[in-house]
C-alpha cells in the first residue's frame, strides 16, 4: 500500500517482542490462568484459542498492562510493562468506540495523545479510516454504522497511534460469517505495511488457522501448547495435510 | 401545529375558569371570593412592568440565581466527579455531604445569616447549596455507571489521568449531570424566592411577600406569575444546552404519541378493511402467520418494530 509510510510513524513499523515469565494471572483472589510463559515474536502474528471462560480476555488484558500479573512478569523487549502504554493497542470485542466523537474523532484520540498537531490528525484519522475503507463514514457517530464498521474504526483506531503490538480480543466475534471473512482478509491487509506484532484472542479454530502464523492453545488454566501454522495463507485449506492435520490436533486437545 | 393550539388552548381555559370563579365570587369549600381576578392581576402586572422596582427586582433575582446555580454547577461536578473517582475523597468527603444532603437549603438560613457578612452572599449560598446536590449526586451516579471499555481503551492509547478525565469521564457522564442541573435548577428557584422572602432586599420573593403583608394580593400573583416565567425559561435554557452537548446520544425513533400510525389495509371477503391501533391489528398477524408458517413470524416482527 503506497500510503503507509506516510502514516505509519517510523518507530511503529517495528513490531516488539513479549514475554511472559511463570505469571499467573487474574483478579486479586482470582488466578484464572497459571504458569504462563508465551513469547510472542517481534513481528509476528500469534493466535490465542481456547473456550469461552479459559482466561484469553485475561491474558490479553494483562499484556495490555491492565491487569497486573498476579505473580512473574510480562515483559516487552527485555523491559518489564507495569502499566497499559501506547505501544499497546487493544481492540475489543464489544464497541469500545467513544459514542460521543464520530469515527474520525475517535481514530484522532490516539494522535491527539501523542500530540500530532491538529491539522495532521485530521488527515491522518481520514487516511486510516480510508484504508479500512470506512472513508465515507468519516464524519459519523458510531451508532449510525453497523457492527462490522464500528469494527473497522476500531482497528483504524488502534493503528493510528502506531503501536508496536496490536492486541485483539475476540474482534471479529459478534460478526456475521461474511463480514467475518472480510474483516479477516481486511486485518491481514492492513497490518501487512505496519510491521507490528499481533495477539489474536478468538475462540473460532479456523479464524485462529487462517490469521495466525502461529497458535496458542489455553485449556485448563495454561497454554496447553504453541503450535507453527504452516504458511501460505489460506482460508479453510482442509485438503493441505499439514493444516488439516493441525486443526484436528487443535480441536482435539483438551479442554476444547 | 394541532399540539400547540391544545397547549394554547388549555391555558386559556385555565385562565377562563379562574376568571370565572372569582368574578361570580363563587364561595363552595374553597373560597374565591377574595381572589384576585384574572383582569385584576393584569391590570397590577401592566402597572408594574412600567415601573422600575418590577425591573429591579426581576434583575437581582436573577443574578442570585444564575450566580449559586453556576457555582453549584462547577462544584456539584467537581465533587461528583471526585467522590466517583477517588477512594480517598469518597472517604473524606462522603459522610459530610450524606449528613448535609437532607437538611432543606432553606433551613439554611441561619447559618448564612451567621456565616456571611450580607444577605446578598446568603441568598446565594443557600441557592447554591440547593442546587449543589442534585447536581453532586447525579454526576456521581453517572460517573459510576461509565462503560469500562471507554476508559481501557483511553488507558491502552497512553491517555493519562487528565486525558481520561477530559475525554471520557465529563463528556460520558454529561448525560447524567445535566438530569441533576434540570433538577438543580427547579430546586434553586424555590430557594432562592424562600430565602428572598425571609432575608432579602429586593428581588421577586421579597416583592411578593412585601404586597402580601400589605395585603396587596394582586401583587402577590403578578410575583407568582414572575416565578413561574422566569422559572419556565431558565429550565428550559438548561434542557435546551443539555440537549444540544448530548446530541450524539442516540435517540430513538419512536416520538410519543406523535408517531403517524400507518393505515394497513387488509382485504376480507373482497372488503377492505383498515387496521389500526395494537388491539386490532395483533389479532391480523397472527391469523397470516398460521397460513404462512414460519414466515408469518418475521412478517409479524418486522410490522410492530
Amino acid at each position: 500500500m503506497s500510503t503507509s509510510s506516510e502514516v505509519a510513524a517510523p518507530e511503529g513499523a517495528r513490531g516488539a517482542r513479549l514475554t511472559l515469565d511463570a505469571a499467573v494471572l487474574g483478579r486479586p483472589g482470582a488466578p484464572v490462568l497459571h504458569d504462563v510463559a508465551l513469547d510472542v515474536r517481534a513481528g509476528e502474528i500469534l493466535t490465542v484459542v481456547g473456550p469461552s471462560g479459559c482466561g484469553k480476555s485475561t491474558l490479553l488484558r494483562t499484556l495490555a498492562g491492565l491487569l497486573s500479573p498476579l505473580a512473574g512478569t510480562v515483559s516487552q523487549d527485555g523491559t518489564v510493562v507495569t502499566g497499559p502504554s501506547a505501544d499497546r493497542a487493544l481492540v475489543f470485542q464489544e464497541d469500545a468506540l467513544l459514542p460521543w466523537r464520530t469515527l474520525r474523532g475517535n481514530v484522532e484520540l490516539p494522535l491527539a495523545i501523542r500530540g500530532v498537531a491538529r491539522s495532521g490528525r485530521r488527515a491522518q484519522a481520514e487516511s486510516w479510516l480510508g484504508r479500512v475503507g470506512l472513508a465515507a463514514q468519516a464524519g459519523q457517530l458510531p451508532h449510525r454504522v453497523s457492527g462490522g464498521q464500528s469494527q473497522r474504526a476500531q482497528l483504524a483506531r488502534a493503528l493510528a497511534g502506531s503501536p508496536r503490538v496490536v492486541l485483539m480480543d475476540e474482534p471479529f466475534g459478534a460478526l456475521d460469517t461474511q463480514t467475518r471473512s472480510g474483516m479477516q482478509d481486511l486485518l491481514v491487509e492492513v497490518l501487512r505495511g505496519t510491521g507490528a506484532t499481533v495477539v489474536f484472542v478468538t475462540h473460532d479454530v479456523d479464524e485462529a488457522l487462517f490469521l495466525g502464523d502461529r497458535v496458542a492453545l489455553l485449556a485448563a488454566g495454561r497454554v496447553a501448547s504453541v503450535r507453527d501454522v504452516p504458511r501460505p495463507r489460506e482460508r479453510g485449506a482442509l485438503d493441505d495435510p499439514a493444516r488439516a492435520a493441525l486443526r484436528r490436533a487443535v480441536l482435539s486437545s483438551p479442554g476444547i | 401545529m394541532s399540539r400547540y393550539v391544545l397547549r394554547v388552548a388549555s391555558l386559556a381555559a385555565a385562565l377562563g375558569l379562574w376568571q370565572l370563579l372569582t368574578s361570580l365570587k363563587v364561595d363552595l369549600w374553597l373560597r374565591f371570593s377574595q381572589f384576585p381576578t384574572v383582569a385584576d392581576i393584569a391590570r397590577a402586572f401592566a402597572d408594574r412592568v412600567s415601573g422600575d422596582d418590577y425591573w429591579t427586582d426581576l434583575t437581582d433575582s436573577l443574578s442570585r440565581i444564575l450566580t449559586g446555580f453556576a457555582l453549584a454547577a462547577v462544584l456539584g461536578v467537581a465533587t461528583g466527579v471526585l467522590v466517583a473517582r477517588s477512594r480517598l475523597a469518597e472517604d473524606l468527603l462522603g459522610p459530610v455531604l450524606e449528613v448535609l444532603r437532607p437538611i432543606p437549603a432553606i433551613a439554611l438560613v441561619p447559618v448564612a445569616i451567621l456565616l456571611f457578612p450580607s444577605d446578598e452572599q446568603g441568598i446565594v449560598f443557600i441557592t447554591c447549596t440547593a442546587a449543589f446536590f442534585p447536581v453532586m449526586v447525579s454526576t456521581r451516579h453517572a460517573v459510576r455507571a461509565l462503560t469500562p471499555v471507554w476508559e481501557e481503551a483511553v488507558r491502552t492509547m497512553g491517555g493519562g489521568r487528565w486525558r481520561i478525565l477530559g475525554s471520557v469521564v465529563l463528556p460520558g457522564a454529561l448525560p447524567g449531570i445535566f438530569g441533576g442541573l434540570s433538577v438543580g435548577i427547579g430546586v434553586s428557584w424555590i430557594c432562592v424566592i424562600s430565602a428572598e422572602m425571609i432575608s432579602g432586599q429586593y428581588g421577586v420573593g421579597y416583592r411578593t411577600w412585601q404586597d402580601y403583608t400589605i395585603v396587596n394580593y394582586p401583587g402577590v400573583f403578578v410575583g407568582m406569575v414572575t416565578i413561574g416565567v422566569l422559572g419556565w425559561i431558565t429550565s428550559t435554557a438548561v434542557e435546551l444546552l443539555g440537549r444540544w452537548l448530548t446530541r450524539w446520544l442516540p435517540r430513538t425513533s419512536y416520538v410519543p404519541g406523535g408517531r403517524p400510525r400507518p393505515e394497513v389495509h387488509t382485504v376480507t371477503d373482497g372488503a377492505p378493511v383498515a387496521v389500526r391501533g395494537d388491539g386490532e391489528s395483533q389479532q391480523q398477524p397472527d391469523a397470516q402467520q398460521q397460513d404462512r408458517g414460519d414466515t408469518g413470524q418475521e412478517a409479524r416482527d418486522e410490522y410492530f418494530v
